[in-house]
C-alpha cells in the first residue's frame, strides 16, 4: 500500500490556516472565564477595563489584579454585644463597592432581633426604622457573605462563574455569570444580590479604586456579593465596614497568622457561626465580647 | 440519495399539511400566535428593562417561570407512563398512542427550555454552559445535570418520532433496532429528568422546604398524574376530530395508572405535612406560609387549598372505576388533576421555598402581568409546536399521506 502522504494543496493549506487563525482569534479575543485566564492575558483585560471605566466615569479608574497572597486566609469577626444597628457599615459598603443606588443594592443586611428570642431569624426585622438605635430590648446582627469554606453557592453554579479564591474570598466573574440565580437559592445567608435592572451610580460617586473580582461595575442580569472588600484587603487595608464601625464591633485579619486579632478573638472569646448545622464552615464569626 | 429525496418530500408534505386545515385549526393557531406575539412583546420589555419587570426580587429570586418549568418537566416525563406498559408488558392497545406521548414530550421539553431561557438574566450568554466553548460545572452543579438530561431526553424523543414518522411516510416499518433501545432508554431518562430537577431543589440545604428526601418521589407521582391528564384530553380530541382510532381500553388504562399516581402524590404530600406540623420546628414556617399564611401575608393560601381540593376531587373521580368510565367524570377528573398539579408546582413549590427568605424576611410574591404574558407566550409556543406535530403526524400515521409510489400499509392502526 502506498503510504506517502498526499501533497497538501494550496486550497487545503489556506483552509487550515484560516481555521487555525479563527481558532486563535476566538481563544485570544473571545470572552473567557476570568478563573482560567492566564496572568498575562489578565493584565491586558484589566487594562482594558481601566480604559473603559475611566472613559465611562470621566475619572482615573484603577483596576487591581492583585491575587491571593501565600499564607493568607481572611477571616472576620463581629461583636454582637457592641453592634448598635446604626447601619453605617451598610452605606460605607455601598460607597466603597460601587453598589447600585437605584435600585438600591445592599451587601450588608442588618437584622434587628429581640433579646427575648436570641439569634432567631423568624423573629428578625431587617426593615426596622428606629428614631434612635439601639432600641430597648433589641439587639442587632449584621449579615453579609460568610465566605464559607464549603460554599453552597459555588457548588451549584452551572457555569463555574463563582469560586473561592485561595485566600478564602468567594468571588464572582460578572462577565461569565448567566444570571440563573441558582447561587441565590443555595445561599443560606441571603448574601447574594441580583441586578434586576441596570445598576445606576452617579459618576461622582464611583469609587475609582477597583479590583477585577470585586467592586468593578456590574451589569444588569448578574449576581453580586460581598468580597471582604477584595480591592482593599489584598492591598493590606481593612474592609470599609471595619473602618467605619463607630463602636469597633467589626474585626478582620489573617486566620493563618497566630498573632492576628482575629485569631486572638477565636481563641479567647466564645465565637459562633450562623447556621452551623448546615456545615458551610463560614469564615465570618460572631462573638459576645462583653 | 433516495433517502434524501424522500426526506425532502417528507418536509414538503409536512409544510403542505401545516398550511391546510379547517377553520377551527386556523382559529386555534391564530389564538396561539396572538399569545406568542403578546409574550414576545412582554419578553422584549423584560430584555430591555431587566427582570425587574417581574415581581421576583432578592428574597424570592425564582418564582413563576421556574415553577412552570418544573411542572412542564413532569409533563415531559409523562410519555414514559405509556411507554412502560406498551413496550415492557407488550400491551398492544396503548402502543399506538405512545407516539402521541412522545410528541407531547418534545413540546413539553421545548416549553421547559424556554422557561429557563426567559428566567435567566443574561440569555445571550447561554453558550457559557456548552462544554468546549464554555464551561459546564459538571458534576458539581445539579443544574448542569439538568441541562444534560433535558437535552438528551429531547434528542431521544426527537429521533424516535422523526424516525417513526419518516419510515411510516415511506411505507416502511420503523427499525426496531433503532427504536427499541431508544424507547427503553427513554424510560430511565424520563424518570431521570424529573429526579434531577427534584434534586436541584432538594439539594439546597438553605431552603428547608425543599431539603426533603420525599421531594423526588413526590415529583414523580405528581408528574405521572398531571402528564397523562393532558394526554387523556388530547387523545379524546384526536378521536373526535380525526380518524385516529384510540380504544377505550387505552384511555381506561391510562386513567387507572393515574389513579395510583394521584393517590401517591397526595400521600407523599400528606407525609410531608404531617412531619412539618407534628414536629413543629422553625422549618415548618414555609409549609405554614403555603397553607395558612404568616400573619397578614396570605397571598398563596387560596392557591394551596384550591390545589388540595382539585387533587382530592381527581382522586375520587379516578379511583372509583364506575366514575372514571363515565366520560364527563373522566374529563372533569383530568382537568382537576392538571389544574391541581399546575397550582401545586407553579405556585406551591418554588414560592413558599423562598418565603420567608433565609434571614426570615417575608416578601410576598405574586406574578406581574409581564410574567403572565411571557408565560402564556411560552405555553403558546409549546402548544403551537404540539399542534403542528400532530397536524403532520396524524395523517401520516393514518396512512393518508405517503411518499408517492410507496406501499400503503398504515403503521399500527388497529382496524
Amino acid at each position: 500500500m502506498d503510504q506517502r502522504p498526499e501533497p497538501v494543496s494550496r486550497r487545503k493549506f489556506a483552509t487550515c490556516a484560516a481555521a487555525a487563525a479563527a481558532g486563535f482569534v476566538l481563544t485570544a479575543c473571545g470572552p473567557k472565564r476570568l478563573y482560567d485566564v492566564p496572568r498575562e492575558r489578565l493584565r491586558q483585560l484589566v487594562r482594558d477595563m481601566e480604559r473603559e471605566y475611566s472613559a465611562t466615569y470621566g475619572k482615573d479608574v484603577t483596576v487591581s489584579d492583585a491575587g491571593p497572597q501565600p499564607g493568607v486566609v481572611f477571616g472576620y469577626a463581629l461583636d454582637i454585644s457592641r453592634c448598635i444597628g446604626c447601619r453605617r457599615c451598610v452605606y460605607a459598603c455601598v460607597e466603597e463597592n460601587n453598589q447600585s443606588r437605584d435600585p438600591q443594592v445592599h451587601w450588608i443586611r442588618v437584622l434587628q432581633m429581640d433579646k427575648a428570642h436570641g439569634v432567631d431569624f423568624a423573629h428578625a426585622d431587617e426593615y426596622y426604622e428606629a428614631e434612635q438605635v439601639p432600641e430597648e430590648g433589641k439587639f442587632y446582627v449584621p449579615v453579609s457573605c460568610q465566605q464559607c469554606e464549603d460554599a453552597p453557592c459555588t457548588k451549584v453554579c452551572p457555569t463555574g462563574a463563582t469560586w473561592a479564591e485561595k485566600d478564602g474570598i468567594v468571588v464572582i466573574d460578572y462577565d461569565w455569570c448567566i444570571g440563573c440565580r441558582c447561587c441565590m437559592a443555595a445561599c443560606p445567608y441571603g448574601a447574594r444580590h441580583f441586578n434586576w435592572k441596570t445598576p445606576t451610580i452617579a459618576a461622582k460617586d464611583v469609587n475609582p479604586s477597583m479590583h477585577y473580582l470585586g467592586n468593578r461595575p456590574r451589569q444588569k442580569g448578574v449576581v453580586e456579593k460581598c468580597t471582604f472588600c477584595i480591592q482593599r484587603v489584598r492591598a493590606g487595608r481593612y474592609p470599609a465596614c471595619v473602618e467605619v464601625c463607630p463602636v469597633g464591633a467589626r474585626k478582620f485579619g489573617n486566620l493563618l497568622d497566630p498573632d492576628s486579632e482575629i485569631r486572638y478573638i477565636i481563641e479567647h472569646k466564645r465565637v459562633m457561626v450562623l447556621k452551623e448545622e448546615l456545615n458551610t464552615m463560614p469564615k465570618f464569626f460572631y462573638f459576645y465580647a462583653t | 440519495m433516495e433517502t434524501m429525496r424522500a426526506f425532502v418530500s417528507f418536509g414538503t408534505t409536512s409544510l403542505r399539511l401545516l398550511s391546510r386545515g379547517a377553520p377551527l385549526y386556523w382559529a386555534w393557531v391564530g389564538v396561539l400566535l396572538l399569545l406568542v406575539a403578546s409574550g414576545t412583546m412582554a419578553y422584549l420589555d423584560q430584555l430591555r428593562v431587566g427582570l425587574a419587570v417581574t415581581a421576583m426580587r432578592d428574597p424570592v429570586s425564582w418564582a413563576f417561570y421556574i415553577g412552570n418549568f418544573t411542572f412542564m418537566v413532569g409533563v415531559a416525563a409523562a410519555a414514559v407512563v405509556l411507554v412502560i406498559p406498551a413496550y415492557v408488558y407488550d400491551w398492544k392497545p396503548i402502543r399506538e398512542v405512545v407516539i402521541i406521548g412522545e410528541l407531547l414530550a418534545v413540546s413539553a421539553i421545548l416549553i421547559c427550555l424556554l422557561f429557563v431561557m426567559v428566567d435567566i438574566g443574561r440569555p445571550e450568554r447561554f453558550w457559557h454552559l456548552i462544554p468546549g466553548i464554555g464551561r459546564l460545572n459538571f458534576p458539581h452543579s445539579v443544574m448542569a445535570w439538568d441541562v444534560i438530561v433535558l437535552n438528551v431526553y429531547l434528542l431521544i424523543n426527537l429521533v424516535v418520532v422523526t424516525h417513526v414518522l419518516f419510515s411510516t411516510f415511506r411505507g416502511r416499518h420503523y427499525s426496531m433496532r433503532l427504536v427499541l433501545p431508544l424507547v427503553l432508554l427513554s424510560i430511565p431518562m424520563a424518570i431521570g429528568i424529573h429526579t434531577v430537577t427534584a434534586f436541584l431543589y432538594a439539594g439546597m440545604a438553605a431552603r428547608p422546604y425543599w431539603n426533603a428526601s420525599i421531594l423526588a418521589p413526590q415529583f414523580l407521582a405528581s408528574a405521572f398524574s398531571s402528564g397523562p391528564a393532558i394526554l387523556l384530553i388530547v387523545l379524546q380530541l384526536l378521536r373526535r376530530f380525526t380518524a385516529f382510532e384510540i380504544r377505550d381500553e387505552a384511555i381506561q388504562k391510562i386513567a387507572e395508572l393515574m389513579a395510583y399516581a394521584i393517590f401517591l402524590n397526595l400521600f407523599f404530600h400528606g407525609a410531608e405535612v404531617f412531619k412539618e406540623y407534628y414536629s413543629n420546628t422553625e422549618h415548618s414556617l414555609y409549609t405554614r406560609y403555603w397553607f395558612e399564611g404568616i400573619g397578614e401575608h396570605r397571598t398563596l393560601v387560596p392557591y394551596a387549598w384550591a390545589a388540595v381540593a382539585l387533587q382530592s376531587l381527581a382522586l375520587v373521580l379516578f379511583a372509583v372505576p364506575a366514575l372514571r368510565r363515565h366520560p364527563v367524570a373522566l374529563n372533569v377528573g383530568a382537568i382537576a388533576t392538571y389544574a391541581g398539579g399546575y397550582i401545586e408546582k407553579g405556585m406551591g413549590l418554588i414560592i413558599p421555598g423562598f418565603t420567608p427568605d433565609t434571614l426570615g424576611q417575608i416578601y410576598e410574591y405574586a406574578p406581574t402581568i409581564h410574567e403572565l404574558r411571557v408565560a402564556a407566550g411560552v405555553f403558546a409556543v409549546g402548544f403551537l409546536v404540539f399542534t403542528f406535530l400532530l397536524r403532520v403526524a396524524v395523517p401520516i400515521l393514518l396512512g393518508q399521506e405517503r411518499l408517492a409510489g410507496s406501499g400503503m400499509q398504515p403503521m399500527e392502526i388497529p382496524k
